[in-house]
């Protein structure tokens, strides 16, 4: 089979690279070894303080709003940390300071978020709280198998049940100008949001729970259907397990599913993410990337990857491919010419495109672009 | 670098890193709160398991081995394998009758067919369909696939010398499907291989796949199946031939499920078993070519099953259909249609499984499709049940569409 680019990782870096090449026209796969970290989004996109028109657009396109409010943000133990560009499940204050007092609700049997943590970070910063756990008949279910008992499941049961939620907290607020609530609204629906916001008369924030992450897989969810609809071929569940590199250039690339069937293309692009996805490989000696064998930056020693003191800073998360400055990653120090690393693959070596979700949008914006920019030349 | 393969461990349970993201796709944790999940059925549960047999849940049972798990699994893990190695391994109690009559569908199409209008009939009566649910536990609201009054195989046997006069030759696996219930879908994969100047073949002796029975536990009657097929496929390819299917869920269970669930080496034949729409789509890209109707409509919704997905393959399907002028083609958001082979006949299953395919059923109506197209037999069954619309084979789209006049 044969497309103009084939992408090997099916995350926020894949999706957005493979959504712009199909909306210019080029056509596209993705190969995604299971699902990625969109299932672990926090909904604030990070390092996308200048917040460029073209990726709320992209977003828009796909069904997602963004909104872009420099300030803070309430983490799920009651601290704040800065935030932008975010989905528009996320609260962004200008300041450390959510109100007065605060109700924090939850759901009976629910263990994936944290009320008393949560109101000790809080309280430490003089707001008054109170939790509220609900005992809804319809969760009743869900509690028979406790340890299934997660925020895509509890989403899944709000979708149909929000109101009942919102008639709950109206009952039970009091003199609150704050209501918390666990980020498990709007799976299917996000103007779900909206609703549960005008129906009660506090400030609602919605705040993160355990993975998954379900502003993430409605992210994915979105993200994927919209590259599908503009015809781009998503492989699901295949993982590339090796290419034909000739003269400096890939020519196609095997994959566990086709076997035989080689995919080519005339551009390819590396996305696979860093060690939890499998991008990055690591063994007692060396750090490497599977599917290329490319050049990944690392200490030598292998007692320098690693800070002893666990909490510190780990320096074997800056590790990543090594590219040139037009992303082409490089073996034996040499650039192929038609493949492309973006994402968290990249490390942190390039600390201008960012980390987390900039990263992963930028690379692929840039690698994008200069895809099309030689189809035209 | 050994390190790995010496410390890989079976079905790669402890490649999984608790992320729950598995939880996330499995379509039974959403409508039945007994089934414990696929982390906690497959990796989490496993490590009990080897501690002690006594942990072994049996309400294993409710996993529908769709396989969207392993699907969705970032780290590699086997999970629905291990579920079902599981079941097989330490649930040793006999299966029920109702399990067994309803997993040996070759044995029942054997029966059957001969008696096709009778059998008919019978299964149609509610009153059949009542005590089928008192005596068996088999749902009653369920409908029964028709038999056919005559086996694929007797058609082909009295088609065999026009096929073996073409220059090049396949084997096929029809499967019992095809061979006691719907021998239309043969006829059309002939019908198109014959338009691309290619010969149709049966191996000497095909076996039921297995895989209801690996899933109801006949694991002693599926290995024996098993091994029979993998010896009659070795036959076929010894000859140079390509083995094709039309049915997602028998290609998964000869290619993957034979070694990975009963231990039945098939290394030799496995590279050779695939799907018809692979084998043609990869015959028209190579530039075979095929003539289609010049006045063919037909607004086609495609629904991935989820051992295709599993095989990854959907993706050779819906280009052929694609392919095709005069179609105008929906994919459907892949999901489960809940029925998984024998899983939703079971009275216990029944409520499940249609809430399980609800939001496939939904988006199909939403689509309002001529026809849904779907490579897999009891897909058909449930959609076409739950929905009211005919489900085709896209084989058999193809076969419909191409000019059998003008065919080079």
């Amino acid at each position: 089979m044969k497309f103009n680019t084939v992408i090997i990782g099916g995350g926020l870096a894949g999706l957005t690279a493979g959504i712009s090449l199909q909306k210019a026209g080029c056509s596209t796969a993705i190969i995604s070894t299971g699902q990625n970290a969109l299932h672990f989004f926090s909904g604030t996109l990070e390092s996308m303080e200048d917040a460029p028109q073209r990726v709320t657009d992209l977003f828009a396109e796909a069904g997602i709003a963004l909104h872009y409010t420099p300030g803070v943000r309430l983490m799920p133990m009651g601290t704040f940390k800065k935030a932008a560009l975010s989905l528009e499940d996320i609260s962004l204050f200008p300041e450390t300071k959510i109100g007065q007092k605060a109700l924090i609700v939850s759901f009976t049997g629910y263990h994936d978020f944290f009320c008393s943590f949560l109101a000790e970070g809080l309280e430490k910063q003089g707001v008054q709280c109170r939790i509220k756990l609900l005992n809804l008949p319809e969760l009743e279910q869900l509690e028979k198998s406790p340890s299934e008992m997660r925020s895509v499941q509890i989403a899944r049961t709000m979708d149909r049940i929000w109101e009942t939620v919102v008639r709950e907290i109206r009952i039970l607020l009091r003199d609150e100008d704050t209501v918390i609530l666990p980020q498990v609204f709007g799976l299917r629906d996000t103007s779900v949001l909206s609703r549960i916001r005008q129906g009660i008369p506090a400030q609602v924030v919605f705040t993160g729970t355990l993975p998954p992450s379900v502003p993430g897989i409605r992210t994915q969810i979105l993200l994927k259907r919209r590259y599908e609809l503009l015809g781009g071929t998503y492989l699901m569940g295949d993982e590339a397990t090796g290419a034909h590199v000739y003269d400096g250039a890939v020519h196609s690339i095997v994959t566990h599913n086709l076997g035989n069937h080689f995919l080519e293309a005339d551009n390819f692009i590396l996305s696979t993410g860093a060690f939890f996805s499998k991008g990055l490989k690591s063994n007692p000696f060396e750090i490497s990337e599977p599917v290329f064998g490319l050049d990944v930056e690392q200490a030598g020693d292998r007692s320098d990857w690693y800070n002893p003191e666990f909490m510190r800073e780990q320096p074997y998360m800056k590790y990543g491919v090594a590219t040139d400055s037009s992303l082409h990653a490089l073996k034996g120090g040499e650039p192929i010419k038609n493949l492309y690393a973006i994402g968290s693959i990249l490390g942190e070596t390039r600390p201008e495109l960012g980390t987390g979700g900039g990263l992963a949008i930028r690379s692929a914006l840039a690698a994008a672009d200069e895809i099309l920019k030689n189809t035209k030349e | 670098m050994k390190l790995q393969e010496y410390t890989s461990s079976t079905h790669n349970f402890e490649e999984c890193m608790k992320c729950t993201v598995c939880t996330a796709y499995c379509p039974v944790l959403q409508v039945n709160p007994l089934y414990p999940g696929p982390k906690q059925a497959g990796p989490d549960g496993e490590r009990l398991r080897l501690k002690d047999p006594f942990f072994f849940n049996y309400a294993l049972k409710y996993c529908l081995n769709c396989k969207r798990c392993e699907v969705a699994c970032p780290s590699g893990v086997k999970v629905a394998d291990l579920i079902q190695a599981a079941r097989i391994k330490y649930d040793t109690s006999p299966p029920k009758w109702r399990d067994r009559l309803l997993a040996s569908t070759d044995f029942m199409g054997s029966l059957a067919r001969p008696v096709a209008p009778i059998a008919n009939a019978v299964t149609g009566l509610g009153v059949t369909r009542t005590m089928m649910d008192a005596m068996f536990k088999i749902d009653h609201r369920r409908t029964f696939p028709k038999y056919s009054p005559y086996s694929f195989e007797f058609w082909m046997g009295r088609h065999e010398k026009e096929q073996a006069a073409f220059g090049e030759q396949v084997a096929y696996f029809h499967g019992c499907y095809v061979n006691y219930n719907y021998p239309r879908l043969g006829k059309d994969l002939v019908k198109v291989l014959n338009a691309l100047g290619v010969g149709v073949q049966l191996l000497d002796k095909e076996k039921c796949c297995g895989i209801a029975m690996i899933t109801n536990r006949m694991t002693k009657e599926a290995t024996r199946n098993a091994k029979h097929n993998v010896s009659e496929l070795s036959k076929a390819v010894d000859k140079g031939l390509m083995v094709l299917t039309t049915s997602s869920s028998c290609t998964l269970t000869l290619r993957d499920e034979y070694p990975s669930l009963l231990g039945v080496d098939n290394s030799s034949v496995r590279d050779f078993v695939i799907m018809a729409s692979r084998y043609i789509y990869e015959r028209l890209e190579k530039g075979a070519a095929l003539r289609f109707k010049p006045d063919y409509h037909k607004k086609v919704a495609y629904h991935t099953p989820c051992h295709m997905e599993k095989l990854g393959w959907g993706v050779f399907s819906e280009k052929l259909l694609r392919m095709i002028p005069g179609v105008e083609f929906t994919m459907l958001d892949s999901a489960c249609c809940g029925i998984a082979g024998t899983y939703g006949f079971k009275r216990e299953n029944y409520e499940a499984s249609q809430a399980i395919g609800q939001p496939l059923f939904d988006q199909i109506k939403a689509v309002n499709p001529d026809v849904v197209a779907c490579d897999c037999e009891t897909c058909k069954w449930q959609i076409e049940m739950s929905t009211g619309y005919t489900v085709m084979n896209p084989i058999s789209i193809l076969a419909e569409a191409i000019d059998n006049n003008k065919t080079e």
